[in-house]
């Protein structure tokens, strides 16, 4: 075990039992004791008074023809020929590690058009490796893994980046798998150890309970998956030149054929996780008459509606609207809570949004403990006023 | 259908709570069980099975502890079980994982290996891609129906941002599956007996064939270098007044952010 309790200065305080998200430390006879359940996740290390949580370093694996690998690059996802705007988000994360790292960005872009490879290009990418064949025109694993990873195998990035989407967490991973790279996924914070030129990968885990910081120090590349919303654009420059290279589409077979694409539509986007504001729903509505006025409200602020677990097991709203644990997790810029308490597994989904707003009839809820504003008030008082007063300020 | 279910062992997130002062999670005594989306990987198993007949495994990797997730699974009406437990694997990132659970497929070759959409401890949702590259066979993530299945080939509903895609695929394939694919079904009594008689096998990293260096902290590329609390929520504040002045405020604070 690579964690260790030196028992000479343990004093079986405990300090370390409560911050173990692992459940990982026993106290017997009086000392820690680190036992199987541990993953080194090292969040007892600096809580020890006595300093005696160690980590012994194994013989680290020989790093691999690091120096071989340069530049960043960024999987630019399209839906329909259009670049997804996640894309251009990691353009701007791209950018500012590429300009750190005094190297070039690029963006690899499947089955669109060379016009969108010059948005792409305006949006901050030195480069583009376009391969415009049409079967990659609808996403599928096998030969967007293939093309990818051969693609990284010619021309070595030191970083890759692609959207913690349906698409990116789908393939992604085996593109890491077939290079035997490693893979982090929905990172929140990107950064250059500037000595090492190490990528350092910031996610949460336990939704988003406790953050961490993860290294891939030893093999190249480096590949991160990152989620929506979180990083910011450049500015766009439409005089902003660069280069189009022109990749040929090779082996494109695939074990697995796209037979029919339906697209759910609904009046009011269910596309909760590009939703700058989300309102969100819970068993407080009473009925699915209460979605109607959410509706309402979330047209008015150009926003998506969301909804608890609860509300969707009484089948007032479909599943995909569903926020939580096991749900989606968003992070809008303002998430409206109605009539939702702020179940620990709601929370988990959301509560990284920007500004969440609470409006609840319990002041005792425990919504109000992450609001950032908190109306203590019944929703079908609060809500239809809020309607009202909007709708007159937009002169409706 | 020979059929494998991937499944994880992970602390009950109903039961976790959090410290208000340190912003770190209170784990003491919070029970273990198999993750959520794992279920619905379990009884899509067990339902295909029923359709056409054949065997479901369960494997886990994990400490000797996970054997009680595996009973629990065969209480469900997984038939076999088995532990992959060695210190060998501690430490293990998604790719180390994926290869463990690779080797051991290998040796069931299977029609069809389900796994969990994501586990809720790390949230990464890469094993399942991982293991089926490692593998060589396809996979289709999201999982939310399955329409068909033939000698030799399968029919799914994959869930997309804004709808779903129905893809066809060669077997041998893994799914990973979304909640909406099924409802878990309870433990039947027989299966509760089932459960207790069980033998679990226990595999080492020598019983399934594992290169040493690919498995555990030795096989694992990424490595975490801290952990801490995330930033506390700035500023909070309860709107004051009636209904009428709490609403007039909240107007307020969305055109401060622009939002109106
Ligand atoms: C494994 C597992 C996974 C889960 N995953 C999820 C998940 O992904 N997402 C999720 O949301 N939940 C999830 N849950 C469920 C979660 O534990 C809660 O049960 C659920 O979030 C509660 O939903 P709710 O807040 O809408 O309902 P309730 O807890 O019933 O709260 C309703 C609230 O509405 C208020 N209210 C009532 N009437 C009014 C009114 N007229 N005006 C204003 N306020 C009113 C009440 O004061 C109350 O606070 C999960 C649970 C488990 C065990
Ligand atoms: N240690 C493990 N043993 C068996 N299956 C696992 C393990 N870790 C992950 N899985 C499977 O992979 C899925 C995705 O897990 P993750 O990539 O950790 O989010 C889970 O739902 C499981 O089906």
């Amino acid at each position: 075990m690579p964690i260790v309790v030196d028992k000479e200065k343990c004093t079986g305080c405990e300090s370390c039992l409560e911050v173990c998200p692992y459940d990982a430390i026993d106290i017997k006879d009086d000392k820690a004791v680190i036992n199987e359940y541990c993953q080194m996740c090292m969040a007892c290390l600096p809580v020890c008074p006595e300093g005696a949580i160690k980590e012994i370093q194994e013989a680290a694996e020989e790093p691999t023809n690091l120096e071989d690998y340069e530049g960043v690059w960024v999987f630019a996802e399209q839906r329909d020929g259009t670049v997804a705007s996640v894309a251009y988000e990691l353009l701007g994360a791209g950018r500012r590690l590429a300009d750190e790292l005094k190297t070039e960005l690029s963006a690899v872009l499947f089955g669109a058009s060379e016009q969108e490879a010059n948005e792409l290009i305006r949006w901050g990418a030195d480069k583009v490796y376009l391969c415009e064949d049409p079967t990659l025109k609808h996403f599928n694993d096998e030969p967007y893994a293939g093309l990818l990873s051969s693609l990284i195998n010619t021309y070595k990035p030191e970083i890759v980046l692609a959207g913690a989407t349906p698409i990116g967490r789908s393939f992604i991973p085996r593109v890491a798998a077939k290079l035997r790279t490693g893979l982090t996924a929905d990172c929140t914070s990107l950064n250059i150890d500037s000595e090492t030129r190490n990528l350092l990968q910031v996610r949460p885990a336990f939704g988003g309970n406790i953050m961490a910081t993860i290294l891939c120090p030893n093999r190249r590349p480096q590949i991160a998956t990152v989620r929506p919303r979180v990083m910011k654009r450049n500015e766009y420059d439409s005089n902003r030149t660069g280069e189009i290279i022109n990749v040929k589409a090779e082996d494109l077979a695939s074990r697995t054929k796209i037979i029919e694409t339906v697209k759910e539509v609904s009046e009011v986007s269910v596309n909760l996780q590009e939703a700058d504001v989300i309102v969100s729903g819970g068993r407080g509505l009473g009925g699915p008459k209460g979605f109607e006025m959410l509706k309402e409200l979330a047209g008015l602020l150009e926003g998506a509606v969301g909804a608890s677990r609860a509300a969707v097991d009484e089948g007032w709203i479909p599943y995909s609207h569903q926020v939580g644990q096991t749900g989606k997790t968003v992070c809008p810029k303002i998430y409206i809570a109605c009539g939702i308490s702020g179940a620990v597994q709601h929370l988990v989904g959301m509560q990284s949004s920007d500004i969440i707003v609470a409006i609840n009839k319990n002041p005792e809820a425990p919504i109000f403990n992450v609001a950032t504003y908190g109306i203590v008030g019944d929703v079908y008082e609060v809500v239809p006023m809020l309607i009202k007063k909007i709708k007159e300020l937009k002169g409706k | 259908m020979n059929i494998v279910v991937c499944i994880k062992q992970v602390p009950d997130a109903a039961e976790v709570k959090i410290n208000p002062e340190t912003g770190t999670l209170i784990r003491e005594g919070v029970p273990s069980i198999i993750n959520p989306y794992d279920m619905h990987a379990i009884e899509a198993a067990v339902q295909i099975k029923e359709k056409t007949s054949g065997k479901v495994t369960a494997i886990t990797m994990g400490p000797p502890q996970a054997e009680t997730a595996l009973r629990d699974a065969i209480s469900l009406g997984v038939d076999e079980a088995i532990l992959l437990t060695d210190k060998a694997f501690a430490g293990s990132d998604t790719l180390a994982t994926s290869y463990t659970l690779s080797k051991t497929i290998e040796k069931l070759s299977p029609d069809i290996i389900i796994c969990g959409k994501q586990a809720i401890d790390g949230d990464t949702a890469q094993v399942g891609p991982e293991v089926a590259e490692f593998l060589n066979i396809p996979h289709v993530a999201y999982v939310r129906k399955i329409e068909d299945i033939g000698e030799k080939s399968i029919r799914v509903q994959r869930l997309m941002e804004e709808g779903y895609d129905v893809v066809e695929s060669t077997l041998p394939v893994l799914l990973t599956v979304v909640k909406e694919l099924n409802e878990p079904r309870l433990p039947s009594l027989k299966g509760k007996m089932a459960a207790k008689k069980a033998e679990i096998k226990k595999w080492t990293a020598a019983d399934i064939g594992a290169d040493e260096k690919d498995v555990g902290l030795k096989g694992s590329p990424t490595q975490v270098k801290n952990i801490f609390a995330p930033e506390p929520k700035k500023d909070r504040q309860m709107l004051e007044g009636t209904p009428e002045e709490q609403t007039d405020a909240l107007i307020k604070k969305l055109m401060e952010l622009k939002c109106l």
